[in-house]
């Protein structure tokens, strides 16, 4: 059985990288090679995770430099050395596994010439947020933007009024529905070079949020939320690089939101209204 | 900046930037068209005195290039090199003054010298 090399981020901000052996396994999760270390050989490992599916967002963290979903990601498409691409096809596997699992081929046994070397992983921290301890950051000031973002819904009927109607193919509707399966991971908000520098600004998460509610009909605090979201802590400190985009786990677009928002706080502003 | 001004700054931006994209594309076409019949300074005003268009053409590109620069230079000033709002500020009017006396300037010297 081939061993993977895993420095983990161990302290806080002055904190270090501690190294760990753990097993190759088939099909692992990097949350998985975090867990074997917390289980089997360090205890006081502190780290976040909940569904282990992709949907509640608490798991991410910096995988050799780069912001992921770690229970989504698994490690033979990350890993470095030689293992991540080793030429071993398992001789009883199906070749389209075979290719893109290569690198589990190695914790089966079943790859001719492994040598123990199951690569190397780095795990840290996510960046651009406070480190509480190990693998755990401090996401408050991450959700504290959204709520600055006016990301809260709010809209006029009671119960005793009748559902609202929100055509599913209408223009508003298809550009919320564009960003509304955010998970609030922060991989954007580690991903971007702007918070990096300018820590006031909200961010892609609390600004995608933003736009999904100004394209809500029903939401009745829309100019309120143009004046929040417009600004220097807002949609205009962004410079479209991107990051956010490309590494967002679900896919979502908040760079595209935060066109969106530059948009219609424009408009708003030529009309007065902001 | 209040964000009212921030969104219409980005605005006045957005769209001198469209009106500069379609000035550079005539101006380099014009550039490339010129050349066949000529650069030398005779050549050059022989072309351009009297001519109505050349000056409306260019006094807009002047313009859009006096609204454009002075924002952009202005927020790479805060965030490149530190400096305050209002300093940014004062030298952006003072870049968007120059734009437009020394490209008027052109134009006149241009067409109406």
């Amino acid at each position: 059985m081939s061993t993977l090399r895993v420095s983990i981020w161990r302290g806080r901000d002055d904190g270090r990288f501690v190294t760990y052996e753990v097993p190759r396994q088939a099909s692992q999760t990097v949350l998985d090679v975090v867990t074997h270390v917390q289980r089997h050989v360090d205890p006081s490992l502190s780290y976040r995770f909940a569904c282990r599916v992709g949907m509640c967002g608490s798991c991410a963290m910096t995988v050799n430099g780069v912001a992921r979903w770690t229970c989504r990601t698994h490690v033979s498409k990350v890993v470095d050395g030689k293992s991540s691409n080793r030429g071993g096809v398992p001789v009883s596997r199906p070749a389209p596994m075979a290719t893109s699992d290569a690198g589990d081929a190695a914790v089966d046994g079943t790859t001719e010439g492994s040598d123990g070397d199951g690569g190397s992983l780095t795990i840290a921290p996510l960046a651009n947020l406070p480190v509480i301890k190990d693998l755990v950051t401090d996401m408050r000031e991450f959700f504290d933007k959204w709520a600055r973002a006016k990301g809260q819904f709010k809209g006029a009927s009671t119960r005793q009024d009748d559902f609202a109607r929100v055509m599913p193919a209408s223009p508003q509707r298809r550009l919320a529905d564009a960003g509304i399966e955010c998970i609030g991971c922060g991989v954007c908000y580690a991903s971007c070079d702007v918070v990096a520098w300018r820590p006031d600004f909200a961010g892609p998460a609390a600004l995608n949020r933003a736009w999904t509610l100004v394209n809500d009909v029903r939401d009745v605090q829309q100019p309120q939320r143009l004046r929040a979201v417009a600004g220097d802590a807002g949609c205009h400190a962004c410079h479209t690089q991107g990051s956010c985009t490309e590494r967002c786990p679900k896919q979502l677009a908040p760079t595209a939101a935060i066109a969106g928002l530059k948009r219609a706080t424009a408009r708003a502003a030529m009309r007065g209204k902001l | 900046m209040s964000a009212a001004t921030q969104a219409r700054h980005w605005y006045w931006q957005r769209i001198s930037a469209m009106v500069l994209a379609a000035c550079v594309l005539v101006h380099l076409v014009t550039i490339v068209y010129a050349v066949r019949s000529g650069l030398s300074g005779e050549a050059l005003l022989a072309r351009t005195r009297g001519s109505v268009a050349f000056a409306v053409f260019y006094t807009m590109f002047v313009l859009a290039c006096a609204v454009h620069v002075p924002i952009g230079l202005a927020r790479i000033a805060e965030e490149w090199l530190g400096w305050r709002e209002r300093a940014s500020a004062l030298a952006a009017r003072a870049v968007a003054l120059a734009i437009v006396a020394m490209g008027l300037r052109a134009v006149y010297a241009m067409v109406f010298a």
